[in-house]
């Protein structure tokens, strides 16, 4: 795990890519890799290389290069079956002189060109640079786990593991990117390749691109999500098929690794499985790390010691309070680099830190489980409004959401008559895409009422993308819940809970993330079940339970699945907020960035601060405040503050410099 | 009556002085006020007009625009 950064010169009137720039690249991302600094460069391209060793700690340092120095890489993330890909490798004739798995990529590379990728079965952001071509080969991993960003312009192509990188170089412009906050305030987050800044491109996830010596490029998706369902013989059947592939799955992850990994739990039933299969894995010491809150209404603390007491495990926890979170939210956004509309992912920073101070470079966690075998209410929401859309006038058909959400059951008759209201919305659409994701998105965007006229004038001149509008050839021939599965997968999953929840979350502390739901083999079995073994009725994710049983209690198994969350708007108000909040949400601050009504921003403000920390928020009051505050932090500390920091030394281990005929003449 | 729940509807989620909000402009469809936000709005109106909705007139039709909230409201007090 690791962060990259290079400079690629489609030119030659630049000289060679600037070392200075090249190291401050790397420096604003060290917090990817301290443990080691590489840097490569030639007449036209500067590589560089932070690393969190993982792997091969005595010879796996980058860049690196395969036998004839043509091509080299800089790679962040982990090629899981690179042993079993090594050694079909060595029988085609290649020889290998480290033990680690970058090497495997670029044999790999040279043996099957694009079509490598989607033998890897792993989490990557790689870059591969063919000096003898002069290209340029980019490429993610399937879900987009491990980030990776360019900007071109001026003859020039940049890439980073993130986008502070890319504005560590002065010449790279930092204007937000409508379209990116509009996707935002409707998915959740920008979909890839929109980013939250213009000229800024995300590489998107499955996919490689290609640039060529003159700066053109070509893009290919090597693998997307596809659904075949194919017949099993009985739930037990499928259940004892999908513990097989999740313990291989998890047992890569725990022994393809030269240090400790340790494993998360939130108490619930895919971080206790994967814990207690990772348990199993090997001898010796095993670490957890849970998250508890100071507020009981979001707390799991005697359910992640059931699971802690059952693998016996050295167990550490945090308890986190709603001051912790509004004390480390602008490091939070430092790091999300695009803003959040809940603060779910400042108790993780907490806990990754957590575990860098206990020495643990990895962790798994249970990611992934809820996308591929449909946790989430949102797949079980979109069943009942399917079953309501046949009798839309049925009194009883909606009756079902007490089942689904048992609050409603309990709730004052106005928030139950109203939830049916909202639902009842667009029920003539069933059937269409995106009806599942349809109450979600109108929720969130009804707080684009808060945009300002610039941001509204330029999205009619220049709209964000749909998610509608690139969807699969084959997505209509897929059942409801694979067709919600899918959305749900390039949306939330890999804009949000992968990237600003996981991967930034774990990496600002140096800690990597493996996901064993998340793996290749499990993705595609995922991909071959109907939907009835997923969504069973309205009982969620039955394979998994199925396949959970023996291995961790039952009460885990049984209980009513919590859904994540934090404090949000109530973190930001109260006694002793921290004075950045209302900084941020000045009048002065909120005009600067131009992205917001600041009249209308001031007004909610106002309204939050008015009901006090200890009152209910509406859920959209929430979304609009910690959403707004978010966009603002991460206006003033990306766009509005320095680049850089003003040392930008690194001591480099591997450092490489290429040039022929006396061809150096950076622009140092 | 109108004045006073127009501005209640603007000053708590429409927050936007520009901005008018139609008398027939979905409030709950488009989800200015979602399940929870409408609280606020019952309370307020119960506060505001010294009457008590019973639980049948507690659906999202009598909400869901200025119009039918005026509506209820004036069956509410000339029944009063």
């Amino acid at each position: 795990m690791c962060g990259i950064a290079g400079i690629i010169h489609t030119d030659d009137r630049h000289g060679s890519p600037s070392r200075k720039i090249l190291t401050a690249m790397i420096h604003t991302i060290r917090h990817r890799g301290p443990d080691e600094f590489g840097i490569y460069r030639d007449q036209y391209a500067g590589l560089g290389h932070a690393r969190l060793s993982l792997i091969d700690l005595a010879t796996g340092q980058q860049p690196m290069t395969n036998e004839d120095e043509s091509l080299w890489i800089v790679f962040n993330g982990e090629i899981f079956n690179y042993l079993e890909l090594r050694s079909e490798l060595e029988k085609r004739g290649h020889r290998f002189r480290t033990h680690s798995d970058t090497e495997v990529i670029l044999h790999a590379y040279e043996t099957w060109g694009n079509d490598c990728f989607n033998k890897f079965n792993g989490q990557w952001a790689v870059a591969l640079w063919n000096s003898r071509e002069r290209s340029l080969i980019l490429s993610r991993d399937r879900v987009g786990v491990r980030p990776l960003f360019i900007h071109q312009g001026h003859g020039r192509i940049l890439f980073a593991s993130e986008v502070k990188a890319l504005f560590a170089d002065p010449n790279v412009p930092r204007e937000i990117d409508a379209r990116g906050l509009d996707q935002t305030f409707t998915y959740w987050s920008p979909i890839a390749p929109t980013t939250m800044f213009k000229q800024i491109e995300a590489i998107v996830p499955g996919s490689v691109r290609t640039y060529r010596r003159d700066g053109t490029h070509t893009d290919e998706l090597y693998w997307q999500m596809s659904f075949h369902e194919r017949p099993f013989h009985s739930l037990r059947e499928a259940s004892e098929q999908l513990r097989e592939h999740l313990d291989r799955a998890t047992r890569l992850r725990i022994l393809r690794a030269d240090v400790p990994v340790g494993s998360y739990l939130s108490g619930g039933l895919d971080s206790s499985l994967v814990a207690k299969m990772g348990r199993n894995a090997k001898e010796g010491i095993f670490r957890t790390f849970s998250l508890r809150f100071d507020d009981a209404e979001y707390d799991e603390t005697s359910y992640q010691r059931m699971m802690a007491e059952t693998l016996d495990s050295n167990h550490a926890e945090i308890v986190v309070s709603r001051y912790d979170i509004a004390r480390v939210f602008p490091d939070v956004i430092r790091h999300t680099e695009q803003p959040i509309l809940r603060t779910a992912p400042a108790p993780l920073y907490l806990l990754s830190k957590l575990v860098r101070e206990a020495g643990i470079k990895a962790v798994l966690t249970g990611e992934g489980a809820d996308e591929m075998f449909a946790g989430y209410d949102l797949f079980r929401e979109a069943k009942v409004r399917m079953f309501w859309s046949h009798q839309p006038d049925s009194q009883c058909r909606p009756r079902l959401f007490d089942r689904l959400y048992p609050y409603l059951a309990r709730s004052p008759q106005s928030t139950k008559g109203m939830a049916l209201e909202f639902w009842k919305q667009g029920l003539s659409d069933a059937g269409t895409p995106g009806f599942s994701h349809d109450p979600r998105w109108r929720t969130t965007s009804a707080l684009k009422r808060f945009f300002s006229s610039e941001i509204k004038d330029s999205l009619l001149r220049h709209p964000a993308p749909s998610i509608l509008d690139s969807l699969p050839l084959e997505f209509n021939r897929w059942d409801e819940l694979a067709q919600a599965q899918y959305i749900e997968i390039a949306t939330l999953l890999s804009g949000y809970l992968l990237s600003a929840q996981g991967d930034r979350m774990l990496m600002a502390h140096s800690v990597e993330g493996r996901f064993p739901f998340l793996d290749a083999d499990v993705i595609e079995f995922s991909a071959s079940l109907s939907a009835g073994y997923k969504l069973f009725g309205l009982d969620e994710k039955k394979i998994v339970k199925e396949a959970a049983r023996t291995l961790i209690p039952d009460p885990i198994i049984q209980r009513q699945k919590q859904p994540y969350r934090a404090p949000d708007a109530a973190s930001f108000v109260g006694d002793k907020v921290p004075e950045y909040v209302e900084e941020m949400l000045s009048e002065n601050a909120l005009r600067a960035a131009n992205m917001f009504m600041p009249k209308s921003v001031r007004g909610l403000f106002a309204k939050c601060k008015q009901k006090g920390s200890n009152d209910l928020f509406s859920n959209s009051d929430n979304m609009a405040l910690v959403g707004i505050l978010s966009a603002q932090l991460m206006f003033h500390q990306m766009i509005a503050g320095p680049r850089h920091d003003n040392n930008t030394e690194l001591d480099f281990t591997t450092d490489i410099n290429i040039f022929t005929n006396d061809v150096e003449n950076t622009i140092q | 009556m109108r004045d006073k729940v127009h501005s209640f509807i603007q000053t708590n989620y429409i927050f936007d002085e520009k901005r008018t909000v139609g008398d027939d402009e979905q409030l709950l469809a488009s989800g200015i006020i979602d399940s929870t936000g409408i609280l606020e709005l019952i309370s307020f109106l119960e506060k505001e007009f010294s009457i008590i909705f019973d639980d049948q007139e507690l659906v999202g039709e009598n909400f869901n625009s200025i119009a039918s909230i005026i509506a209820i409201l004036q069956r509410k007090i000339s029944k009063n």
